[in-house]
């Protein structure tokens, strides 16, 4: 498989393991039943369906935001199993860029380090080393609102990066940006992931995106959320901007959309 | 001229024309000074009465800063409290709303007999009206704060202390100076309308008891007199708390954009 894994692989555990996860809410609604999934170190995994298949509710579980009503999702990080491993090893990053508007830029991609008391030089020095890898520089004293929606995610981004997490969780990060700002934010989140090689799940809903960006796909059936198929992506490293007319990133793009429409019952 | 020129410039001459025609209808009709008193009236009484009527101010002006605080101060914890558990909001929040719809009138006479220091009875009752909209208005904003935030301070390991104090606050403020600069003149009326009731004589008294006291005597440029300084002062504490509120929240409220630049 010529998926690229490129971090040290020191653990012999993967980095995520789901065994028989199912989650029904308390209104009733099944909202995943049944998924088995492994993730491993260094691996770019893409989770696409359709709205409402229960993706964003995975990875809420993976990140231990959500309990499962069934199964188990083991994190192994940093030489540790379990939840305790997850600690301060994990970044989100939502839809929205759910930054606090009171704070100005710096100081949101500080917030991982206020929150367990660590401000010193160091940590300071890693915030502004992250402002700039996602092309903020010079804008660590603006407040969100005098940003673009494009910027505002890029702080959103760096926030989830400033640890250096081993597990980056990012929810339909680009869905609500306009077509020009979300290529561009695929390219950096290309380039970031393969300066720091953090294990990603991405969450998406568009083909395109997760044949470009990703070594894996998981397309997902939905009501309730079951995983349909598991694609590898073969195409070169590193994707650059020609990858996307590439005939095979087409041929693969139109593999997968067969897959999802398989998983949303268009045979 | 400049837009902020125009804002002044516009209600000021509104005002003028307003003094101008109120003295020309006194001097025409030939009203009474008892009746109707015109702006010079009242300008003399409160040139003549003015240090009197500076004292009363003062010490209605103490009731409502004093009632204020301990609107702010009640009020915050109060609402701390609710947001920090639901089973607490749920099971007070009643009384404090019935608090709040009886009339301070009628429960004044109340608070004036259990209380014997009129200064202290008076600052009860402005600040039982004074308290509600920071109770509610804080408590809105504490459970506000975006849901998201709230899953990544969890997934960082944040304390509940944590959250209240780097998130919940920070989202309650905008609401919380909302309160504030309703129980701003909440907290003067309160003092006044109390002071109505109790009608204190004594030593210290307040502008209410000065206007019941002008009355009773047909003093009535004093009482215009001693009712433009409650409305100035109503005025002055709208304006420094709208100007608090402006300073604290311009980075990065909307409701901080004066629409001037840009």
């Amino acid at each position: 498989m010529p998926a690229a894994v490129g971090a040290a692989d020191t653990s012999p555990l993967p980095i995520v393991e789901l065994r028989g996860v199912s989650k029904r809410f308390a209104n009733g609604l099944e909202a995943l039943a049944g998924i088995d999934l492994t993730v491993k170190r260094g691996e770019f995994l893409s989770l696409l369906g359709p709205s409402g298949c229960g993706k964003s509710t995975l990875l809420r579980i993976v990140a231990g935001l959500v309990p499962p009503t069934g199964g188990t999702c083991q994190l192994s990080m940093g030489g540790q199993t379990g939840r305790r491993a997850a600690s301060g090893r994990v970044g989100f990053v939502f839809q929205d860029p759910t930054l606090m508007p009171w704070s100005t830029v710096s100081n949101n991609v500080l917030l991982p380090f206020r929150i367990v008391g660590r401000l010193g030089a160091k940590e300071r020095e890693r915030a502004a080393s992250a402002i700039s890898a996602v092309g903020l520089c010079g804008f660590e004293q603006a407040y969100p609102r005098e940003l673009s929606g494009g910027m505002r995610m890029r702080v959103s981004i760096a926030r989830a990066l400033v640890t250096d997490p081993d597990l980056l969780l990012l929810d339909e990060p680009f869905a609500a940006l306009d077509e020009i700002t979300r290529l561009a934010l695929n390219d950096d989140l290309l380039r970031l992931w393969e300066e720091r090689r953090p294990t990603i799940l991405f969450v998406t809903h568009s083909v395109f995106e997760s044949v470009y960006l990703s070594t894996r796909i998981a397309v997902m059936t939905a009501r309730p959320g079951r995983i349909s198929a598991d694609l590898p992506v073969a195409l070169p490293q590193p994707r650059a901007r020609a990858t996307r007319s590439s005939p095979d990133y087409v041929a693969m793009c139109d593999r997968v959309s067969a897959e999802l429409g398989i998983a949303m019952g268009e045979r | 001229m400049n837009r902020l020129g125009v804002r002044i410039v516009a209600p000021v001459a509104v005002g003028i024309l307003f003094i101008a025609l109120w003295q020309l209808g006194v001097w025409l009709s030939g009203v009474k000074p008892y009746v109707l008193p015109g702006p010079i009236d009242v300008a003399q009484s409160l040139w003549t009465d003015g240090s009197g009527l500076l004292v009363s101010l003062w010490f209605t002006l103490k009731v409502t800063l004093v009632a204020l605080a301990a609107a702010v101060l009640f009020g915050g914890l109060i609402a701390i409290l609710f947001s920090l558990s639901r089973l607490v909001e749920i099971s007070f929040f009643p009384y404090v709303v019935i608090l709040q719809v009886t009339p301070l009138v009628a429960i004044a006479p109340l608070i004036i007999i259990w209380i014997h220091t009129p200064f202290i009875a008076l600052l009860v009752c402005a600040w039982i009206i004074a308290f509600f909209p920071i109770v509610a208005n804080t408590t809105v904003g504490l459970n506000s704060a975006d849901r998201n935030l709230v899953a990544l301070f969890r997934l960082y390991g944040a304390s509940t202390w944590q959250v209240l104090c780097h998130l919940r606050m920070p989202t309650a403020l905008p609401y919380f100076l909302t309160g504030l600069r309703i129980s701003g003149g909440l907290s003067l009326i309160g003092a006044v309308a109390a002071e109505f009731v109790a009608g204190t004589g004594g030593e210290e008294t307040g502008l209410a008891y000065r206007i019941l006291e002008s009355e009773y005597r047909l003093m009535i440029p004093r009482l215009f007199a001693a009712l433009i300084l409650l409305s100035l002062t109503g005025i002055v504490i709208y304006l420094v708390t709208d100007f608090i509120s402006r300073l604290v929240l311009r980075h990065w409220h909307e409701s901080a954009e004066t629409g001037e630049e840009e």
